[in-house]
Parts: C-alpha cells; sequence; structure tokens
C-alpha cells in the first residue's frame, strides 16, 4: 500500500475511533453506549493490528471489546430501574470540567511532542532481543511476558484470580439463560468448535508468532460464554468446582515453576534456557485453562447456587 | 506527512481526555466504567504509539508486553466493579 493511502487508512480509522468513543460516553441511551463501546473496542483491535501489535489486536478482540461487551450487557440486562434515571450533570459543570481537561490534554500532548524527538528504540528492545534465543521461544513479546518479566504475568493471573474472588463472594450467579431460538443455537453450534480449535492453535502458536495464553484462554471463555447464552447446558462445561480448581490452576503451576528455577538456579522464575521453550509451554497450558475458566466465572457474575443452602451456616 | 506515532500517540492523549471528562460529568455508574475503559484505551495507545518505529523496524515488544497485562487487568476490574454494582443495586432494592 502507499504512503498516502495508508495515511488516508489512518485517518479513517482515528475519525472512527473518536466518533464511537464520543459515543459510547454521551450517547443518550445507555444500552447504546456499550453497543459503541464494543464496537469501538474492535476499530481498537485493527488500530492494534495497523501499529504492528498483533499480539495486542487478538487480545483486545476477545478480551477488551468481546468479553468486556458481553459482561456489560449482562449488568444491562440485570438492572431493573430505568438506566436513564441518573440525574444529568449542569451545562456549566460539563463546560468547566472541559476546560480544565482541555488543558490538561494540552499539557500531555506538548510532553508527548517533546519526547517524541528523541525518541528511539530503548536500551530494553534491544536487550530483550539479544537474549531471544535463551527465552526458549521466538516471539518476542511471549518472551518478556513468560520469561524476562515472568514475575509481572504471575502477578496479573493473581489479580485475575483476586478479582474471581470479589465477584464470587459479592452475591449469587444470575440464573441460566433460556434456550436460544433455532437460528441463534445453530450459529452457536457452529462457532463453539471453531473458538476451541481457533484458541488451542493460538496458544500453540504463541511460541513463535502472534498469541499466547491470554488470547486463548479468552476465545476459550467465550466459547464458554456463548454456550450459556444459548442455554446449551448439553456441551457439558466442566462443573464448577473444577472451573474453580482450574481458575487456581495457572497461578499454582506458575508458582511451582517458579519455586522449582529458584531451587535449581537460584533465582526466583529464573527458567533455564534449555528447558525454557517445555515450561513456557507448560505455564500457558494451564495459564490459559486458568485464564479460560476465571473469565468464564466472572462472567457468570457470583458464587454457584449450591452455596446459598450452606449461607448461615458457616460450619456446614 | 506526519508520522503515525504521533498522530495515534495525540489520539490516545485526546481518548485519555474525554474517558476523564465524561468519568467527571456522567452520573451513571455504567457509563462512569466506560469512560475509565476509554481512559485505560487512550493511555494504551500512547503507549503502543510509542513502540512503533515505522514498517521496516520492528516496534519495542516490552510496551506490547505492558498492554497485553492492562487489557487483561482492566477486564479483571471491570468485572469487580460490575459485581460491586449489581450487589449494591440489590441492597439498595431491599
Amino acid at each position: 500500500m502507499t504512503p498516502g493511502a495508508l495515511l488516508y487508512l489512518d485517518l479513517l480509522m482515528m475519525g472512527l475511533m473518536l466518533v464511537l468513543a464520543v459515543g459510547a460516553l454521551y450517547a443518550r441511551s445507555l444500552r447504546h453506549a456499550v453497543i459503541l463501546f464494543i464496537v469501538f473496542g474492535l476499530v481498537v483491535a485493527l488500530v492494534w493490528a495497523r501499529l504492528r501489535a498483533p499480539d495486542i489486536a487478538l487480545a483486545e478482540a476477545a478480551i477488551g471489546s468481546g468479553l468486556a461487551g458481553a459482561l456489560l450487557l449482562a449488568a444491562l440486562r440485570d438492572r431493573r430501574r430505568g438506566a436513564e434515571s441518573a440525574p444529568r450533570s449542569p451545562a456549566w459543570q460539563v463546560v468547566a470540567v472541559g476546560a480544565v481537561v482541555a488543558g490538561l490534554v494540552l499539557l500531555l500532548a506538548w510532553a508527548f511532542l517533546d519526547l517524541q524527538g528523541e525518541r528511539a528504540n530503548g536500551p530494553l528492545a534491544d536487550t530483550v532481543r539479544a537474549n531471544l534465543d535463551v527465552s526458549g521461544v521466538s516471539n518476542p513479546v511471549t518472551a518478556v511476558l513468560l520469561n524476562f518479566r515472568a514475575y509481572d504475568t504471575l502477578l496479573e493471573l493473581t489479580v485475575l484470580l483476586a478479582a474471581l474472588l470479589g465477584v464470587m463472594s459479592l452475591g449469587p450467579q444470575r440464573p441460566p439463560m433460556d434456550a436460544a431460538e433455532p437460528m441463534a443455537a445453530g450459529l452457536i453450534g457452529w462457532l463453539i468448535p471453531l473458538l476451541i480449535v481457533a484458541g488451542s492453535y493460538l496458544l500453540w502458536v504463541g511460541a513463535h508468532a502472534p498469541g499466547g495464553a491470554f488470547q486463548a484462554g479468552a476465545l476459550l471463555a467465550a466459547a464458554a460464554v456463548l454456550a450459556d447464552l444459548g442455554g446449551r447446558r448439553e456441551f457439558r462445561l466442566p462443573g464448577q468446582t473444577w472451573l474453580r480448581l482450574l481458575a487456581v490452576a495457572g497461578c499454582a503451576v506458575f508458582t511451582l515453576v517458579g519455586l522449582a528455577a529458584l531451587i535449581g538456579s537460584g533465582v526466583l522464575l529464573q527458567l533455564p534456557p534449555d528447558w525454557a521453550g517445555s515450561l513456557i509451554l507448560l505455564i500457558e497450558l494451564f495459564a490459559t485453562a486458568s485464564i479460560a475458566s476465571a473469565l468464564f466465572l466472572v462472567y457468570l457474575g457470583g458464587h454457584p447456587p449450591s452455596w446459598n443452602s450452606r449461607e448461615g451456616h458457616p460450619d456446614a | 506527512m506526519p508520522d503515525p506515532a504521533t498522530l495515534y500517540g495525540l489520539l490516545g492523549i485526546v481518548l485519555a481526555g474525554l474517558g476523564v471528562h465524561a468519568a467527571i460529568v456522567q452520573r451513571d455508574s455504567i457509563r462512569r466504567l466506560l469512560a475509565i475503559n476509554v481512559m485505560g484505551v487512550g493511555v494504551f495507545l500512547v503507549l503502543i504509539a510509542t513502540a512503533y518505529f515505522g514498517p521496516d523496524q520492528d516496534p519495542d515488544p516490552i510496551p506490547h508486553a505492558l498492554v497485553l497485562t492492562g487489557i487483561v487487568v482492566a477486564v479483571a476490574a471491570t468485572a469487580l466493579a460490575l459485581a460491586l454494582l449489581r450487589a449494591f443495586e440489590r441492597s439498595e432494592d431491599e
């Protein structure tokens, strides 16, 4: 593509992002706002692909737009009261806050442009490239996530687990959905196997191409959410106890590998180069299962109904 | 011709600003959550724009890993916030 055509594409996507963001933030109806937010997420995924960040594009489309959208739509459905009941801010406040924020944006833009002048590929990126052959994978993003900065990823899995614990302690799950209409049910029946195959492929390919545990986990979670939305209980998802065990497994295996590395090399999470590839695959396998079940349980929105009978009897 | 990294970076700042504005001005909690999410996308866009060095050079993988982590943390936080909201509205109804 010629540079000129690419510039038009850039301007088109930037304009779309702005319009969709304004729509998602200020649309009169909350339902419209949520739907525009989902579309916004999809355009953002295109922009990530444009900026040569395909790993993030995949994650954004599956998590940032897909699952966040499902969560928001489910939250909308839970609301019994009118979504428009909240009072609107008076116009003078809108303008005053707008002026302050505009000042902030100009200040940040000035700082950003100032930094752009002296920007170069940082020394850290060179370090990553120089050490890529001892990381066990050839996709630099996976190398950073699961080897060089494995600590961050372990903590990220912990954050996800903490959020899940929070969601489960706040109330019961939503009641299951009714069976979908024939058209939707047929479509769901086609989509779920596709999602499972695509998720497994992304997990495997993450070592040397865009993909990895997060994208794969998100796709598997999407398959489970679809099955739930369609009321298709015959897909025999793992039971709730299994889902909870799987949700913890990612953190557990990651920590165990990290501790084994501590015993072997004296440094926590320092993977031995000869084993790094296999160990990363092992961690990613469990992380995928963990992310998929955590995201699905979070979507269900609470603890299983069987826990209610035990409420008030903490010893039971 | 302007550098795409600069253009997208500036757009990220504008999106973050829009998010801050809506988070303050809007009164509905779900709208505020949307605003915080748009704010997050703006921040991610600035990060990825600084990692982009044109079509001929590989991008910097470190901001990419950071944003990937950020997306998952953002959706976890959104889910927790929605569950808190649901519990809050349920307690109000009772």
